[in-house]
């Protein structure tokens, strides 16, 4: 049974946390300066992206589709 | 049929009263002994698989003093930001407030606001902007910081900012179902918290 606590407001209206902050990150994407802002838009288009790491550090993610993740 | 029955039964009991802190983790051997045990008896030329775990590695015990650096983990879905960095403090927008964590801060949970996370090194401060996400800030002076989205502070277009800012005020007036209210509500929200970051 849910908590008599006091929820946040966005919990009250029947949003999710996943809901919630996927659309609070959504607003920030939105938000970036030209170059950032397609970039961080068309990450979360991707359905599956894989980046090599070098030295600890993560590359530039390359995509791929579903298909091509079958073929792997 | 319910051989293994008891066995999960002793093995919840004696779970309840010996089972940590989420926050305090353990330094834990990577593999599990009896798992590992059981695999050598009954498949001896094999040697036990490695699961993800076994690459972890194991958190440092909790120091009888206080260190005098900050251990902070700071990952995105798509990216490490900041991975073991040693730093003087970070200030974490909590829900609760914005919350400062020195080096020896006590065990603790905090939800992410939209809002700036201030990672303070020496003179250097850098400044993010994250969406939201949890902070665990353990009791051995490591905190794991966990976001949605995160981006420098100059990445982010003033203008936008404004643009959204009364774009939400204003359908948050006309909105008129509860998720529709909440919507606009989270989007003057976030847009409030872009532009406090860039003005203040």
């Amino acid at each position: 049974m849910a908590s008599n606590a006091a929820a946040p407001f966005w919990r009250s209206a029947g949003m999710t946390y996943i809901t919630y902050s996927n659309l609070c990150a959504n607003l920030v994407r939105n938000c970036l300066k030209e170059p950032y802002k397609t970039e961080a838009l068309s990450r979360e288009k991707v359905h599956y992206s894989i980046s090599k790491w070098v030295d600890g550090k993560p590359q530039k993610p390359s995509k791929y589709s579903l298909l091509c993740l079958y073929l792997f | 049929m319910f051989r293994q029955g008891s066995r999960f039964l002793s093995r919840a009991s004696t779970m309840r009263w010996c089972r940590p802190f989420s926050t305090d983790l353990p330094a834990e051997a990577a593999a599990d002994s009896n798992f590992v045990e059981a695999w050598r008896k009954a498949i001896p030329n094999v040697e036990p698989p490695i699961t993800p775990s076994s690459f972890m590695a194991t958190r440092p015990a909790t120091p009888s003093s206080i260190p005098s650096k900050l251990t902070v983990n700071f990952a995105l879905p798509y990216s490490s930001e900041l991975s073991g960095k040693e730093v003087d403090m970070v200030i974490i927008p909590a829900t609760t407030g914005q919350m400062g964590v020195l080096p020896g801060h006590v065990a603790t949970i905090a939800e992410l606001k939209p809002g700036v996370l201030s990672v303070h090194e020496g003179n250097d401060i850098s400044k993010y902007f994250v969406s939201g996400g949890f902070a665990f800030v353990h009791a051995n002076s490591v905190a794991d910081i966990i976001a949605v989205e995160a981006v420098p502070l100059d990445r982010i277009d003033p203008n936008l900012v404004q643009k959204g800012l009364t774009d939400f005020t204003q359908k948050l007036s006309t909105a008129s179902t509860d998720v529709e209210k909440a919507e606009a509500q989270t989007g003057v929200d976030v847009h409030s918290a872009l532009n406090a970051a860039l003005t203040g």
